[in-house]
């Protein structure tokens, strides 16, 4: 009898794993739809709500045209696509036959969604504030985490304020904004701890003219170094004197007596994996945000350019000290994605 | 710094002189459209289209005057558009404005895609710098917030003058003011309502096109999409608080950016700690809207404003 049980559960998980790996082997088929196929380029689509060069995007958008570059995909856009239109265009290249699909949701989270579960044979790899969601396979998200950069650039700064006031100019406090934020300033205060922040956010992504009145207003109260999050800031300081720290571009060959460092952001590992996990069909709901650390190669500190040499010691050796510390994981950045405040 | 130092400080008065002077360009336009008895709500469209033509053709080579005039031509001819549906032809001048501004924004990121295929970000141009006036510049207090302004800045103010002027001791800003109060006793004078509507409009255009381009040739040395993010809309509403009077106008706008520029600061304030920065942002609408409310109250709308005029029908 007892033998018969065992029989019997041994084959009810045999049957379980069977199915699963049947399952498995039909969504790939969906996915790649002839093995020997699989080194021709993939159909990519990207689509997003604002113009290609906008700072993040930008970064999706050189990375696409590399992997094009490379002959991996094929590559096609959609920018200033409005958040109404969105899942419209998502439709469109999903009945296109795109096979991978790449943007931004944070304005359309649960539209897009139900988008990508009409389309399960397409992958979608989109920018968002959520996490994936296991019962939708087919969407991973991912997010600039270059935390481990800002924090890296903060320390800069920090050296480099002589008022040990710095100001920072947001969009939004929205979790991708807050964590750089939070990153930066923590950096700031390895180099010193009585360090005061003024946070403002503008209330726009793309208005630098506000970003820029703003920036003013910080430097009249003090600060002599500015977190330049939206354009507009730089140009501040540029008109002012004082320095500036740029965020996901490098931003100094515009403001080469301004910008003295810049928190990059990489989205070539991001976009390299789901590549490589579209083409052995193993494309799974899972966030990607952790390629965009820096062991990861999704974030660096860009080179100083024209601040060689102007850097004090002491911050470039806590740099060094700390980028090996991250990279092998004896050191983790934290990652506060609360609205920051002036302190 | 308390809101006491701040509304005392010469930085502050600038900044709001700054924030304002694309306001006072566009705002005239529209008091000019809307005393003819056309609303224009083409104008955020226009700006747009005034920003990023005025910015190409500086990029292109053409001096920052040169641009100025590109913008205010690009409006004229967006207006000449808008004219022709509203007043000729007589379309209900909310779909016309409303339509214009998205065939103005739209048409102005094709434009911008079609010059500019492949760049990393936006061209930079060499905008206007601040110019002291002489003498005036020195005042204390004032000098530093009007008179070390760029000089599109001086050219606003000039213009809001010669606004008043024309509209008010002028045959033409008599027939204008007519067109819009009652246009049957401009036809029966013999002079062509349709003409002096059309003229309005696209005069009025080319001011709103102008405004645009100060925020990519003055405020600021480059153009993104979304820049002039619906300071257009605002101008709509400043027409309204000035009473349809430029004077006024230029007040209002003055005082909208007056809030702007103190919300910005008091966000560094002790109390910027404690109330969520929306509130901030909020404050200078919210006080518009206060202030429209208390101003409108004795406002003389154009009696013929958003009416269209057949000539002899009844």
């Amino acid at each position: 009898m007892t033998k018969i049980k065992t029989a019997a559960r041994l084959s009810r998980r045999q049957f379980l794993t069977s199915t699963a790996a049947g399952a498995l082997a039909v969504a790939l088929a969906g996915v790649l739809p002839d093995p020997v196929l699989a080194a021709d380029p993939i159909k990519v689509a990207g689509i997003y709500t604002v113009p290609v060069e906008q700072q993040w995007v930008s970064r999706i958008h050189v990375a696409a045209l590399a992997a094009q570059e490379r002959g991996d995909i094929t590559y096609t856009f959609s920018e200033n696509t409005s958040n109404t239109d969105y899942p419209r265009v998502m439709r469109e290249y999903a009945e296109q036959g795109h096979k991978l699909i790449i943007g931004e949701i944070f304005g359309v989270e649960a539209e897009a969604r139900e988008v990508a579960a009409d389309y399960p044979d397409v992958a979608f790899l989109m920018g968002s504030s959520f996490k994936e969601d296991p019962s939708l396979p087919n969407l991973a998200v991912f997010d600039n985490y270059i935390q481990d950069a800002s924090y890296l650039s903060g320390i800069v700064a920090g050296a480099m304020s002589e008022s040990g006031n710095i100001g920072m100019v947001g969009g939004f406090p929205i979790p991708e904004v807050n964590r750089l934020m939070h990153a930066f300033m923590a950096g700031a205060r390895e180099m010193n701890p009585d360090i005061t922040f003024q946070v403002s956010f503008i209330g726009s992504w793309f208005d630098p003219p506000k970003a820029k009145e703003t920036a003013f207003a910080m430097i009249e109260n003090g600060a002599d170094m500015l977190y330049a999050e939206r354009f507009g800031v730089s140009d501040a300081a540029k008109e002012k004197g004082i320095l500036a720290i740029g965020n996901v571009i490098d931003t100094q060959g515009d403001y080469p007596d301004t910008v003295v460092a810049s928190a990059l952001w990489h989205f070539e590992p991001t976009l390299d994996a789901a590549i490589a996990k579209v083409r052995d069909g193993s494309f799974v709901a899972a966030d990607y945000g952790t390629y965009s650390f820096m062991k990861e190669g999704g974030a660096s500190l860009a080179p100083f350019g024209t601040f060689e040499g102007k850097i004090p010691q002491a911050a470039l050796d806590l740099i060094a000290s700390r980028t090996a510390a991250i990279k092998d994981g004896s050191y983790v950045v934290e990652i506060n994605d609360a609205e920051p405040t002036s302190s | 710094m308390d809101i006491l130092d701040i509304l005392l400080s010469a930085s502050f008065w600038a900044a709001a002189i700054r924030i304002a002077s694309p306001l006072i360009f566009a705002t005239l336009g529209e008091l000019i459209c809307e005393r003819a008895g056309v609303l224009n709500l083409g104008i955020e469209g226009i700006m747009v289209a005034g920003a990023f033509s005025g910015w190409i053709a500086v990029w292109a080579g053409l001096p920052l005057w040169g641009g100025v005039a590109v913008a205010m031509l690009t409006g004229m001819a967006f207006g000449l558009l808008h004219a022709t549906l509203s007043v000729p032809f007589g379309l209900s001048q909310h779909v016309v404005g409303i339509g214009l501004t998205l065939l103005a924004t739209s048409l102005t990121f094709y434009t911008y895609r079609v010059v500019l295929p492949e760049v990393s970000s936006p061209p930079k141009i060499e905008a206007f710098q601040p110019y002291e006036i002489p003498l005036l510049a020195d005042l204390p207090l004032i000098g530093p917030a009007l008179f070390s302004q760029t000089p599109l800045t001086y050219a606003a103010f000039l213009l809001a003058a010669i606004c008043a002027y024309t509209l008010y001791r002028t045959p033409v800003g008599l027939a204008v003011r007519a067109a819009g109060e009652n246009p049957s006793a401009v036809a029966a004078q013999g002079l062509s309502v349709t003409a002096i509507r059309m003229g309005a409009v696209i005069t009025g255009s080319g001011f709103m096109a102008v405004g645009g381009a100060f925020l990519t040739l003055s405020a600021f040395d480059s153009f993104f999409f979304d820049m002039v993010n619906g300071r257009g809309w605002i101008c709509i509403a400043l027409v309204v608080f000035g009473a349809w009077r430029p004077g006024k106008a230029v007040l209002g706008a003055i005082l909208f950016a007056a809030f702007d520029a103190l919300q910005i600061r008091l966000q560094q304030t002790a109390i910027g700690a404690l109330v969520p920065y929306q509130l901030f942002l909020m404050l200078p609408y919210i006080l518009s809207i206060l202030a429209l409310v208390v101003m409108s109250r004795r406002a003389e709308v154009p009696a013929a404003l958003m009416v269209p005029f057949n000539k002899g029908e009844r």
